[in-house]
């Protein structure tokens, strides 16, 4: 007898911080987009399209915030690239801004002057470091240097392997 | 650093000249990704691209099904197959790999694993059952990695199911020397706590302890958990202010490693969690706000560097202080830095600034009137997002006197606006407006068809509903009423003439309705040209078969006179055929009523839309027929309940879902909206009848006073009831104080520009003071929104007799002078209840003469109530023909007064024995005895004097009970230094949060001259609730006859797992009902209203909360119950 919520009530009673999180480029091609609240797929395509075609239209002296159904929707663009998260209208719009740049940074920090081309070809690796700094949809980790240490270790396994081929579960003790 | 960011990601060339990058030899650009990916930039168009993806697609899944593929080539496969999804393309063949790779790879592959696992599923998809094993097994892991991956899955996704499996490794990670593991664990623990609140109720202990963790990450992650339970019950953790608090100034003073700082600010989220918590705890509480003040102080005055990142801590610093009790030294700085927000050149500032103004001007209107000149400017900014906001601002100080400039910008915003969402809100923001403020007939209809036009098809349902309950109910003054509806109906002859066309289905809706109804009271118009104009729009093409549906049922009240019939026979023809059943059946009565003239006037009595209908919900009229299919061998109805219960299998109550209440129709709900369906059900829904029904069947519940409704929506009643006052007091009333005049002149001397100014700078002033308007005189108001005495004395002054429906408004200002300690949800109800009962009284049911008569004896027990609010300390206060004195407060002990109690009711539970006023020497005190089935009034009258009081009447009448005598012959005389008992016994007539007896008793004194006193007695409606024990089947009977209902959500008392059952239990207790029965997560309860009017409610867990739904036969009760459940629960 369960019931699922449509689209509008699960996206906006889900008490969540921050409810997805896109980036896009300039282009309008999405390069990551993380959901932290249930929503089909019928539903996340819609939503992206929206969202995508109306930030797209926005000059560049505008407001970061966007208010968008229920939902506060902050953007920035950085270069080419558009970050762009869902929060609710009572949370703190420019704190959410800080969010988007802290996970620039750390971008910046792990692949060494990041730009579009590494999310691209390494998107897989910005997920990792989006999971370390946020989430379930709520700042995880706010430390810089303890996300990145975080990120490296797992990597570490991977150099690991990479170099001896052999099982990471007895190296994993240096960590 | 962020220029640097930018710098270096400009100065790259775009997407397609990879060979020319820099960064491009660390990309595995030779990985199949990295051909994929390039494949795709090169394609020109949308199709070849697709072409491309599912040829990619058709390889993947050739390669993830054959058994040769090890785990290295799944995951780079999973990592191809990710980036389809994200293109849009579906890969869902894919998802049970990526549990596979979850569960069988390595510690780097599974990461990928688990990360195409999160991207790919849903919390609900029910292949994340397989997933459970893996977690399970990882969370055993050696390899904190592989604990931290699990650990990371969980906090996004699991099956609620299934939290019993992990649930007690995930604690046991609590307690692990990695303080990442630790962090995890507590993420973990917070999203079984939304999912499954009841879950981890018994580890709150162990919350507490990651709140007190060494590490500052892990108490971060912690006060996640404790900002939503706060959220839920602020009173259960009162104690860890004085924590948060010292938290607090350990981060503002530094003491966190360097680490968390952000741009060199110490751990900015931290500091906002823990802001928010503590205005959580704040919130109504003086005591708790002391404690606060002096690090919400010290977080000012540190937030100075001009950075975003301060920014954010001071917005979240003001919120706060303007939402814990108000400290003036503090609100002075916040408004400052509010002032700093909104003067700031950057627009994002500037949005906050107006959003924080929105937030605060019901406390403090005059800060709106500081930035008058800003709000002008942001009104034509070019950005639609600061003219919302700035509109959102306008909205909440709309006053009478500003409200046409105010509703011209938010119509002028419509029609740029093309986004639905925002139309739909500002929509219903206009009409509630139009509703409350409009000051005039032609500028309410006008902005209503604005309304209507403009907003159309996406408005809330509940706007029509009530502008046409508002129509046909009407005001005060019948003379006013016939205006209206004629204007309304001339307006709408001419939109049908200028070509209904373009107008919205509901709009034609409303205007087939008011024409159906009220064409007759415009005498110029021929009844004809009305017919022809309804019946081209049934040939319109553009017209839905609803809205012909109405437009048929507004025919039919026309339709007299020969060439009435003959346009009735001509269309009733055509529709009789339509395929539509609804249209059909509005034909055939057309058809028929048409010809029996007599027959319609019974069914469709002329102007008689507001006359309450009895409504039938049993439906009796029909047994005969229903017998007679019975007998035919039909099968028996099984009402819908029943029907799915026998579907379900199940044994659980199976009632419709709990709809949310939306905010903004809180105060202005619609009956049509709270009518139960099985009313609906009765009225078809679909026919253009059913919104006259439903209203009609709800006239009771609910009445608008039409424009001069004064409550608005929860949280800022306080600041627009002094809009309001202030307003009243000074247009009509020609005795508008000197000092308010300066005060009034001196706030538009503010405009901060004295030299000669420019043209459009002229007009932005004038625009300023005409919206502006009406603000300035709030200076004198106090912060608090509480009004001060002066002002109310001030406010019944000018009340007199001759004042119109004015001074009925003022009276149920002064009835909900704030209780302090009840909160503001409360507070709305009793708002509610009590606007009801007051516009009851101006119904237009009752003479013009006998409403004014009703609200004038009213008005007079109001005042003395109000006297009462103003010296609670006092509570003897002798009204003596109009002059107040107060006297010495000896009331008589309670104890010996008891003594004189009746014998047949000492046994039974009673009140406490309040005195209710004194006059010289003789004392009236009073106190009410609940019997099983009774509520005994029991009046004392003492005389400490020698003499005795002789001719004595005592008289008590109240507009919510019936109250009659007990004793047989009324006590005449008091002889001195005795006591009279007088025992009444009370029925409630109309329901109504707190039930009121005025009395008037005349006397004389030895001395000789006749005196009389008056008082009141109010008594909580609670006392008149009883048990009322019924089986659960006839519950189920019981609930489906009953018409008004009300839901609500209420905090359940969460100390242990049978939350329900304890929650039941304090309402049974201290409410008198009786639980029927507890089935699994629901609970039926039922109780009676003395003497024998029923109430259900039938009360839900949901999501930590709990669902109510009451429904009585008796309009009112359920709310008034609702709210004494709400208050039962929050004293306990």
């Amino acid at each position: 007898m369960k019931q699922k919520l449509p689209l509008l009530d699960s996206i906006t009673l889900i008490d969540i911080y921050i409810r997805f999180m896109l980036l896009f480029s300039r282009q309008g091609k999405l390069r990551l987009q993380k959901w932290y609240v249930p929503l089909s797929d019928k539903e996340k395509k819609k939503i992206t399209r929206e969202l995508v075609q109306t930030v797209l239209a926005r000059k560049p002296k505008m407001c970061s915030f966007l208010e968008w159904r229920d939902l506060k929707i902050v953007y920035k663009r950085y270069a080419s690239l558009y970050f762009c998260c869902a929060i609710e209208d009572q949370d703190n719009e420019l704190i959410t801004l800080e969010i988007i740049h802290r996970y620039v940074e750390l971008l910046d920090k792990y692949f060494g002057s990041v730009c579009e081309l590494d999310i691209i070809f390494n998107f897989e690796k910005a997920y990792f470091i989006l999971d370390e700094f946020l989430l379930g949809g709520e700042a995880q980790e706010t430390s810089k240097k303890n996300v990145l240490k975080a990120i490296e270790q797992a990597d570490l396994l991977q150099e690991v392997r990479l170099l001896n081929d052999i099982d990471v579960g007895t190296k994993a003790v240096s960590y | 650093m962020s220029d640097v960011v930018e710098k270096t990601l400009t100065a790259l060339p775009s997407l397609l000249s990879l060979d020319s990058q820099p960064g491009a030899a660390k990309l595995s650009s030779t990985s199949k990704l990295g051909n994929l990916i390039r494949g795709i930039t090169e394609l020109t168009s949308k199709h070849e691209e697709e072409k491309l993806i599912q040829r990619e697609l058709t390889s993947i899944k050739e390669q993830v099904s054959s058994p040769n593929t090890s785990m290295r080539q799944m995951k780079e496969l999973m990592v191809r197959a990710t980036y389809c999804e994200m293109l849009g393309y579906e890969a869902s063949f894919s998802y049970i790999h990526a549990i596979k790779l979850a569960q069988q790879g390595t510690a780097l592959e599974k990461r990928v694993g688990y990360l195409a696992v999160s991207l790919f599923l849903n919390e609900d998809h029910e292949l994340l059952l397989l997933l459970v094993n893996t977690v399970l097994k990882d969370l055993q892991s050696t390899n904190l990695i592989e604990v931290c991956m699990a650990l990371t899955v969980v906090s996004q996704m699991f099956p609620k199911d299934m939290i019993p499996a992990i649930l007690p490794l995930v604690e046991e990670k609590l307690n692990h020397p990695k303080e990442i593991i630790r962090r995890k664990a507590v993420l973990a623990l917070y999203k079984f706590y939304q999912i499954a609140p009841n879950q981890v109720q018994h580890i709150h202990n162990k919350f507490r302890k990651a709140l007190c963790d060494k590490d500052p990450g892990v108490m971060t992650a912690s006060l996640h958990i404790y900002l939503q339970m706060i959220k839920e019950n602020p009173e259960g953790y009162k104690d860890l202010t004085a924590s948060v608090v010292t938290i607090l100034k350990q981060v503002v003073g530094g003491k966190l490693p360097m680490d968390f700082n952000y741009h060199s600010v110490p751990a900015p989220w931290l500091q906002i969690q823990l802001l928010r918590i503590l205005s959580l705890l704040g919130k109504n509480d003086h005591s708790t706000s002391e404690i606060m003040y002096e690090v919400l102080d010290e977080s000012l005055r540190r937030a100075e560097m001009n950075h975003n990142i301060t920014y954010a801590i001071l917005y979240e610093c003001v919120k706060c202080i303007y939402t814990i009790h108000p400290k003036s030294e503090l609100l002075e700085k916040a408004a400052k830095c509010i002032g700093n927000f909104v003067l700031s050149q950057k627009i994002n500032l500037k949005y906050l600034g107006l959003k924080a103004l929105t937030y605060v001007v019901q406390q403090d209107p005059r800060l709106a009137l500081q930035h008058q000149m800003t709000i002008i400017e942001c009104l034509d900014h070019p950005d639609l997002i600061i003219k919302r906001e700035t509109l959102e601002l306008l909205f909440r100080i709309t006053n009478a006197q500003n409200v046409t400039v105010i509703v011209e910008k938010m119509l002028e915003f419509l029609r740029i606006s093309k986004d639905d969402y925002t139309t739909t809100d500002l929509v219903g923001k206009v009409a509630e407006l139009a509703e409350k403020y409009a000051p005039d007939n032609e500028w309410f209809i006008e902005t209503m068809n604005t309304v209507f036009s403009v907003g159309g098809d996406v408005m809330q349902p509940d706007i029509p509903n009530s502008f046409l309950k508002l129509l046909s109910e009407g005001f005060d003054s019948v003379e006013e009423d016939r205006k209206l509806r004629q204007f309304a109906v001339d307006s709408y002859v001419s939109l049908l003439q200028g070509g209904p066309g373009k107008l919205p289905q509901r709009f034609l809706q409303v205007i087939s309705w008011v024409l159906g109804e009220y064409s007759h009271l415009s005498e110029e118009l021929d009844p004809a040209t009305v017919l022809s104009l309804l019946s081209k729009l049934l040939d319109s093409k553009n017209t839905s078969s609803e809205t012909k549906s109405w437009v048929l049922v507004a025919m039919t009240k026309l339709c007299e006179g020969r060439a009435g019939v003959s346009v009735a026979r001509e269309v009733s023809e055509t529709y009789s055929s339509s395929l539509d059943t609804a249209l059909r059946q509005r034909a055939q009565e057309l058809q028929h009523l048409s010809q029996d003239s007599e027959l319609r006037a019974r069914v469709l009595p002329r102007d008689a839309s507001r006359e309450p209908l009895e409504v039938d919900s049993s439906l009796s009229f029909l047994d005969g027929f229903v017998s007679e299919a019975l007998a035919a061998g039909a099968a028996p109805y099984k009402p819908p309940h029943q029907r799915q219960e026998e579907l379900a299998q199940e044994k659980a109550l199976s009632l419709e879902p709990y709809g949310l209440s939306l905010p903004i129709s809180m105060s202005s709900c619609s009956i049509g909206d709270r009518q139960s369906p099985t009313l609906l059900s009765v009225s078809s829904g679909l026919s253009g009848d059913s919104i006259e029904l439903s209203h009609k069947g709800g006239s009771a519940t609910l009445k608008l006073d039409g424009v001069k409704r004064v409550w608005g929506r929860e949280g800022y009643l306080s600041k627009r009831e002094s809009v309001e006052e202030t307003a009243q007091v000074e247009v009509p009333s020609p005795l508008r104080s000197p000092s308010q005049q300066g005060e009034a002149d001196k706030s538009h001397n503010q405009t901060p520009t004295p030299t000669p100014t420019p043209e459009p700078e002229q007009e932005k002033q004038q625009l300023a003071s005409s919206l502006f308007v009406g603000l300035g005189s709030q200076s004198s108001v106090c912060l608090m929104g509480k009004s001060d005495l002066t002002n109310q004395r001030f406010r019944r002054k000018a009340r007199c007799p001759g004042t119109s429906s004015g001074s009925s408004e003022i009276t149920s200002n002064s009835i909900v002078s704030p209780p302090s300690m009840v909160d503001s949800l409360l507070y709305n109800n009793l708002l509610d209840s009590n606007i009801t009962s007051e516009l009851d009284l101006a119904s237009p049911q009752s003479p013009p003469q006998l409403s004014q008569d009703l609200s004038t004896a009213n008005g007079t027990c109001d005042v003395d109530l109000t006297d009462r609010d103003v010296t609670a300390n006092n509570p003897s206060i002798i009204r003596d023909n109009g002059v107040v004195a107060a006297e010495d407060p000896d009331k008589p002990t309670d104890l010996c007064l008891s003594s004189h109690l009746p014998a047949e009711l000492s046994g039974l539970s009673r009140s406490e024995i309040t005195a209710l006023c004194s006059h010289q020497s003789l004392h009236l005190s009073a106190c009410h005895v609940q019997g099983d089935d009774s509520l005994a009034l029991v009046v004392f009258i003492l005389n400490s004097s020698d003499s005795d009081v002789q001719q004595m009447l005592l008289q008590l009448d109240s507009d919510q009970l019936e109250v009659s005598s007990v004793s047989e012959s009324p006590v005449q005389e008091v002889r001195g230094d005795s006591v009279v008992v007088c025992q009444y016994s009370l029925t409630v007539k109309r329901p109504s949060v707190l039930v009121e007896v005025c009395g008037v008793m005349s006397f004389m004194c030895s001395v000789g001259t006749p005196q009389s006193v008056q008082f009141s007695y109010k008594l909580p409606l609670a006392s008149f609730i009883r048990p009322l024990t019924v089986s659960t089947e006839e519950y189920g009977t019981m609930w489906l006859a009953f018409s008004h209902d009300t839901k609500q959500n209420l905090t359940l008392m969460r100390e242990d797992r049978e939350s329900l059952t304890a929650t039941l239990n304090v309402l049974k207790n201290k409410l008198q009902l009786h639980v029927v029965e507890i089935i699994g997560m629901e609970g039926i309860v039922a109780c009676r209203l003395l003497p024998d009017q029923p109430c259900l409610m039938h009360c839900r867990i949901n999501a930590g909360t709990l669902a109510v739904w009451l429904r009585s036969p008796i309009p009112d009760l359920p709310d008034c119950l609702i709210y004494h459940c709400q208050r039962a629960l929050q004293e306990h």
